[in-house]
């Protein structure tokens, strides 16, 4: 358990040294993610400048999920961002020299590289939530700091696990990367807005199937003390650490099934 | 002219080439869609009319931005600026041919396969699902010459912020700032009609409202008669001057330029 750990460490820690190499290019990218992430923060607020709620959600309200969705989204992005270029390894025939290795091939994609750049948007995201949590008045308990401190590493494995299923239709084709977006981009856009304003169909398969709505909705109704427009089960506020590793399961064995289709380009 | 048109249609052929990547784009878009449109009609519950805009021109309006976001390309186009900073500009600047211009050529072919294998499925599957405006047949027309005005315009400030390249070595950060305010000030995010007073004062000076904004106004029907044609103006306005100041970076941006090796 503890030699991936340390593997991690050192592979990324050269990632990173060498991301702090050019300091000016590095300051600019990470200003460049705080500006883009904060336009998506601005439309919100535009949005609340022309009613008062949207569904049961004021404004402040709205802030905390989509400060914790874009918190969660940020870590996965510096994380496994790179998951987004992974069609051209598999395109141009570099997925070989990762089988040869002595290492699992996704635990190899995910060390390849960590974009310390998007510290801007994490940044970002994290100035949101102190506004939310400064404007709420949130009637704090245990259980209520303690789930909302889970909610974020959670949210991340579930949007790291959507990633890494993207990624895997690059072993069909390589072209394919932005059905992936709709997901990743798609799913923390969806996720800074309450599920309950979207229609059935739409809500049932991106937040029960795609498992987003445990990224930041019913932790955000918990640690609010709302009760929930669409009348579900509360014990479902509770589900997200459990959501989060029984995803991560499922990508690991979804990428294991997808590795099997994989053919060279040869070289 | 005859070159023009087989630059344009290499421009056209590069990206009918990946229909996967088209098929995947049109799902992503589509979604998007989805999304928006239930956002926005969120709004809709609580009021009849935002500023101008009622709940159908609005859901209207997302569909219409989902098509042609990849039309106006809007998320940054860089390939401009990664010609001058490998030095691959040296051999376009010796071509009997404007670098502007062969990338103008080029846009024109690339914006029409966009708006047909981009723009259209999107749209079709928000037309099936809900209840859609639709332009009289002179609005569609009118629409089809503003938004061949919206892909010059767009143009013409990529072009302007690749030249970015000539002066700096990391044209990234011009290129991101400069993808932010189009983004927002045309309309990508949300329809300026959305925009409190003094916001929308600010998008309507720029020119970015000319890439987004003014063809779907026109689709809609905001526009009539003079002001139909006003909008129009402006459009040809801003293409000119976006162009031109182009034309100015290339020039006093060529003259300086070094490049290394060889």
């Amino acid at each position: 358990m503890v030699e991936p750990v340390f593997l991690w460490r050192r592979l990324v820690g050269a990632q990173i040294r060498s991301q702090l190499q050019y300091r000016a290019s590095f300051v600019l990218d990470v200003t460049g993610a705080f500006l883009i992430s904060f336009i998506d923060f601005v439309a919100v607020l535009v949005i609340f400048h022309n009613v008062p709620q949207l569904g049961t959600w004021n404004v402040h309200e709205v802030a905390l999920l989509y400060a914790v969705s874009s918190i969660s989204f940020a870590l996965t992005d510096l994380a496994i961002g790179h998951l987004d270029q992974f069609p051209q390894k598999v395109r141009d025939g570099n997925f070989d020299i990762l089988l040869v290795r002595p290492r699992g091939t996704l635990y190899q994609v995910i060390c390849s590289d960590f974009a310390l750049r998007r510290l801007g948007k994490a940044a970002q995201g994290g100035l949101v939530l102190v506004y939310a949590l400064a404007s709420l008045h949130v009637d704090w308990t245990v259980g209520r700091a303690a789930l909302l401190v889970v909610a974020v590493p959670a949210g991340t494995v579930i949007f790291a696990s959507v990633w890494v299923v993207g990624a895997c239709l690059a072993f069909w084709t390589t072209d394919g990367g932005e059905f992936t977006n709709a997901f990743t981009y798609g799913g923390t856009f969806l996720a800074q807005y309450p599920i309950d304003i979207y229609s059935a169909w739409l809500r049932r398969f991106l937040a029960y199937v795609v498992a987003l709505a445990f990224v930041c909705y019913f932790p955000s109704l918990y640690v609010l003390g709302k009760p929930d427009p669409l009348g579900l089960p509360r014990l479902l506020d509770f589900a997200s650490p459990l959501v989060a590793l029984a995803a991560a399961l499922a990508a690991g064995m979804i990428w294991r099934g997808a590795v099997r289709h994989y053919r060279s380009a040869g070289g | 002219m005859r070159l023009d048109w087989e630059i344009a249609r290499r421009g056209w052929r590069r990206y009918a080439a990946y229909p996967w990547a088209t098929v995947a784009g049109v799902f992503t878009n589509t979604i998007f869609g989805f999304l928006q449109a239930y956002i926005l009609l969120a709004v809709f519950r609580h009021r009849g009319d935002v500023g101008g805009y009622d709940a159908r021109d609005t859901v209207t309006y997302v569909w219409l931005a989902q098509a042609l976001i990849m039309t106006v390309y809007i998320f940054g186009w860089y390939e401009f600026a990664l010609r001058i900073r490998d030095g691959s500009i040296a051999t376009d600047l010796v071509r009997p041919l404007d670098p502007q211009r062969y990338w103008l050529a080029y846009d024109l072919g690339r914006a029409p396969y966009h708006l047909l294998f981009r723009g259209v499925p999107p749209f079709i599957v928000g037309a099936l699902v809900f209840d859609l405006r639709y332009p009289s047949p002179l609005a569609a027309v009118a629409f089809l010459v503003s938004v061949t005005l919206a892909v010059v315009v767009s143009l013409g400030f990529r072009f302007l912020y690749n030249s970015a390249a000539f002066w700096l070595l990391d044209y990234r950060g011009i290129a991101t700032v400069s993808v932010c305010i189009v983004v927002f000030f045309s309309g990508m995010t949300l329809p300026l009609t959305f925009f409190p007073g003094w916001l929308r004062t600010i998008a309507n000076v720029l020119p970015f409202a000319s890439i987004l904004q003014s063809p779907v106004d026109i689709w809609l029907g905001k526009r009539h008669g003079l002001e139909l044609a006003g909008t129009l103006a402006l459009q040809v306005f801003w293409a000119v001057v976006l162009l031109g100041l182009g034309r100015l970076a290339l020039r006093s941006g060529s003259r300086k330029l070094v490049v290394q090796g060889g």
